[in-house]
Formats: structure tokens, C-alpha cells, sequence
């Protein structure tokens, strides 16, 4: 069986085809069996040393593709920035090239600059996984969510999938954005014109500027986490309002007269994007996209892991 | 030019499941406690075939419908590092506890063994059955591990260039199993 390849690194959804999309999808539909084994693990990795690198602050991620690793039988090591020579001015290629000196096999980066990971990816051999580089991608993030809706709704293609609130910090928008376009969904952003980045448009992304509006289009709401330690000052007037105007409430939902499906990638500011009464709805399905990444990470480094080391990625133009 | 030799059609296939299933039940002493596990992908069919037939062997008084399992052991390969392209993971589902069964593998095919050695590993992960007995329809020798068969429908001395080809009616349309020599792997 000849299976499209990954490539070396997982950098964003924007680089990968379709197929190398739905080949992560589909590998990861055994992987959730793997955790409701008695004993979660199987010796797939055995052997591989990756070194999870958190230049930010991370609880749900880093602890998923921990999991994920260790359910692989893989060996781990976490580096974070306190307490490492990253805070004595290590530059991040000296640090990821003194890791390799060890002979590590992958690494999971997270880094406040956009562009990270590819950077990194481009000067060592390991295998590079972005675990969240700035404002850019969120790669792993972008594929549960998309295996959370295809668990949902049975299909991607075709479905009408809204992204509330700050787009514009969000790298977890735009690894939704990216993805779902690709498998052939249909896109729409809305929040704050101060948060809603207009470039999306010409990608055929459908722009509400109102969220009762956004409400009564889509099938599933992508609510996006107020990034406040991102946020310079001056793009929301105050939390209050924001929730007024924009908050995902029982009575917005009700006025569409049908379920819509709620997704948020963590960690919830409850009573500002997203009321409480929605996040433990029944049609949130929160928790299971916490569950579906670990399978999602445990595919893609079993993919990774597998992948010819000279080969990158698909052209960005692929889409 | 690759020869093609059929060694089973389709009537010959179905009396070597009937052979194997009778040597089952009595090899087993009946039908309690056993659970079919079928190795990905035609294992799994045999396996059902076989649970159906050994079914109806088993004494009155004894479970009918035997519990059918499916291994995937891609992920107990010992050569997941020098395959090349990563193989596709299948589904991995057993019906039951393995504490205390009596565990039957089927696979369609046994070469080399290290299948085998990677499904004893994997269910191991799952419990500790009573015993595990091991069944194939074709055993074609080669082995490169210490693993023998308990059940087998045939066995044909083949070559390492040989390919033995097993297809099933769900899977391929039809019943067979074909010795192919010299033809590309």
C-alpha cells in the first residue's frame, strides 16, 4: 500500500495537500483505541529520543504530545525556558543543535516568533513538529479540530464552519482556516473589526461582523480565546462588552433553531467569548477535541517517524 | 514470466476450514472460554468463517457464537525503522477480557513468523490468556523465529522469491489461494 508521505517536519496545514491531510485524519482513527487500551501503549517508537521544546507557557499541548509519546514508547525530555540556558541568551539553533549533539530524533517546538519551527526545521536533521509558532500555526490543533468535526459530522466538505473572536493572534485559526479550505469546507471569521485580519477574504473565507449572523450560517462555532497577553492595547474597549457583543450565549444559539456545534481550543475565558451554559452543552464537544489530540499527535509522530528525512513538504501553492 | 500455480479454489478452502475447525474443538476439549482473533486483513475473514463453523461443532451446553477479535500489529513490527514509507495502521478490536481464555490466532499466511512474534507481543499488552494456539490456512515455511503453527490448511515448501497469494470472497471476490514463483514481489 503506497500512502502519500509527510515529509520531514509538520510545520502548518498550509503546506500539506489534502491527501496528506486526511492520510493524518484516518492514521489517527486507530491511534484513539491505542488510549482505551488497559495498557495505553504500543511499541511503535521505541527507541526515539524527542525533546519537547516550550518557549510559552502550555499546559493542554505539552501534555498531549507527552501522551502521545509516551503511548508510542518513545523517551522524552521537556525543556522549558526557565530554568534552561534559553535564559542565559542561547540562541534557539544552538540550543536545538546542542540537543542533537545528544542524538535526539524529533523535536516539538512552541516559540513566540512565527516562523519558528519552519527556521528550525530548515537547520537540523530531527524531525520538527510546530507545537504553535506565534501568530502563524497550530498544526496539530487545526487537525483535531478538523477530526473532531468529521467525528461530528461524518464529512468535512461542505460544512459551514465559523471562527469567532481574535482571529488576528490566533494561529489556531489559521491552521483551521487552511485546513478546512482544503478539504472543501466552507469558512467564515467573526469578531471585533479590530481582531478580523481582511486578507482571509481573499482566500474565499466569508467575513460576519456580527456574531448572531455567524450564528445563523454556520453548522459548528470555532470560539477563539482572547489572546490578552498578546494583545498590545486598544483592539477591545473592555472584557464586558466583548461578551456583550460577542459572547457565544444560550439565547444567541437558540435564536438559530437548530443545534450548532461548539468547539474552543482552550484554555476558555468562561463568561467572555464563550458562557458557561454553552461550553457544557450538549452541543460542545470541548473535551472530545481534547481526546482526539492525543490520537491526532500520536499519528503524526508515528508518520514523522516513518518519513524519508530529505523529503519536505508539499509546494505551498497545493491547495 | 511468473508461474501461477492455484494450490486451493474455492470448495478446497471451505474443506480445510471444516478440517481445521473440527481439530479446534478438539484439540480444545469444546468451545468454552475461546476467543477467535483474526490478524489484519484476511486473517479477520477467516476468522469469522471459522468462528461460524467451529460454532457448530462445539458440544451443547457450550457458547454457539464464538467472541471474534481483530489484531492490527503494525505497531509491534520490529522493522518499523527500515520500512521506508510508514505502513497504514488498521483496527485493533478484541471482544473480551483475555484473563483466563483460550486465545486462537488466525492468519491467512505462515512465513517468516515475525507476525506472529508481534501479535503475541500485542496481546500480551491486552491480558494474560490461559493459552494462545495459532492457526493459518497456508503454512509456507521460511521461518526466521521459533513459531509454529497449531492449526494449518496447507503446507508448501516455497522459496524467499515466492509469493503465496490468499484471496477471500469478502475481501477479493472469490476463494483462493495461488503459488506465484518468479513473478515481482
Amino acid at each position: 500500500m503506497s500512502a502519500p508521505e509527510l515529509g520531514k517536519d509538520l510545520v502548518g496545514l498550509e503546506y500539506l495537500s489534502a491527501e496528506q491531510i486526511l492520510l493524518i485524519l484516518d492514521t489517527a482513527e486507530p491511534f484513539k483505541e491505542v488510549s482505551e487500551r488497559p495498557i495505553k501503549k504500543v511499541p511503535a517508537l521505541r527507541g526515539k529520543t524527542i525533546v519537547n521544546l516550550f518557549f510559552e507557557a502550555s499546559t493542554r499541548t505539552r501534555i498531549s504530545f507527552e501522551f502521545a509519546e509516551k503511548r508510542l514508547s518513545a523517551d522524552t525530555v521537556n525543556v522549558a525556558t526557565s530554568g534552561s540556558s534559553v535564559s542565559k541568551g542561547e540562541t534557539l539553533v544552538d540550543t536545538a543543535r546542542n540537543l542533537e549533539a545528544m542524538r535526539i530524533d524529533m523535536v516539538v517546538i512552541r516559540h513566540p516568533a512565527s516562523g519558528a519551527a519552519d527556521f528550525l526545521g530548515q537547520r537540523i536533521r530531527s524531525n520538527v513538529i510546530n507545537a504553535g509558532d506565534g501568530r502563524h500555526e497550530h498544526p496539530t490543533q487545526g487537525l483535531l479540530d478538523l477530526l473532531t468535526l468529521r467525528d461530528r459530522f461524518g464529512r468535512i466538505a461542505g460544512l459551514k464552519v465559523a471562527i469567532c473572536g481574535d482571529v488576528l493572534h490566533s494561529r489556531v485559526a489559521r491552521s483551521n482556516i487552511w485546513g478546512l479550505l482544503k478539504l472543501g469546507a466552507e469558512v467564515a471569521i467573526c469578531g471585533p473589526a479590530t481582531l478580523i485580519p481582511r486578507e482571509f477574504a481573499e482566500l474565499g473565507v466569508r467575513i460576519f461582523p456580527r456574531i448572531e449572523e455567524a450564528i445563523e450560517w454556520a453548522d459548528a462555532l470555532n470560539v477563539l480565546r482572547l489572546q490578552l497577553e498578546r494583545m498590545s492595547s486598544g483592539f477591545i474597549p473592555s472584557l464586558r462588552e466583548y461578551n456583550r457583543v460577542f459572547g457565544v450565549t444560550r439565547e444567541r444559539l437558540a435564536k438559530a433553531g437548530r443545534e450548532v456545534v461548539i468547539l474552543h481550543p482552550g484554555p476558555m475565558n468562561r463568561g467572555v467569548e464563550i458562557d458557561s451554559d454553552v461550553a457544557d452543552g450538549p452541543a460542545s464537544v470541548i473535551l472530545s477535541q481534547v481526546t482526539n489530540g492525543v490520537a491526532i499527535r500520536m499519528a503524526v509522530l508515528y508518520l514523522l517517524a516513518g518519513g524519508a528525512p530529505e523529503w519536505r513538504t508539499a509546494p505551498a501553492d497545493d491547495r | 514470466m511468473p508461474s501461477v500455480t492455484r494450490l486451493l479454489d474455492a470448495p478446497a478452502m471451505a474443506r480445510s476450514l471444516e478440517r481445521i475447525a473440527g481439530e479446534v474443538v478438539e484439540r480444545c476439549g469444546g468451545t468454552k472460554g475461546m476467543i477467535l482473533v483474526g490478524i489484519q486483513r484476511r486473517g479477520v475473514e477467516l476468522a469469522a468463517r471459522l468462528a461460524a463453523l467451529i460454532g457448530k461443532l462445539g458440544p451443547a451446553g457450550e457458547q454457539r457464537q464464538i467472541p471474534l477479535g481483530q489484531l492490527d500489529i503494525t505497531l509491534y513490527r520490529d522493522d518499523l525503522s527500515t520500512v521506508g514509507p510508514v505502513p497504514q495502521v488498521g483496527v485493533t478490536s478484541l471482544p473480551d477480557e483475555l484473563e483466563g481464555r483460550t486465545v486462537v490466532i488466525v492468519d491467512d499466511v505462515l512465513h517468516t513468523g515475525r507476525t506472529i512474534r508481534a501479535a503475541l507481543d500485542e496481546l500480551a499488552d491486552f491480558g494474560r490468556p490461559r493459552r494462545i494456539l495459532l492457526c493459518v490456512l497456508v503454512d509456507r515455511g521460511g521461518r526466521e523465529l521459533p513459531i509454529q503453527a497449531d492449526f494449518v490448511g496447507l503446507t508448501v515448501e516455497t522459496s524467499g522469491d515466492d509469493r503465496v497469494d490468499v484471496a477471500v470472497s469478502e475481501l477479493d471476490g472469490r476463494d483462493s489461494v495461488e503459488l506465484v514463483r518468479g513473478g515481482p514481489l
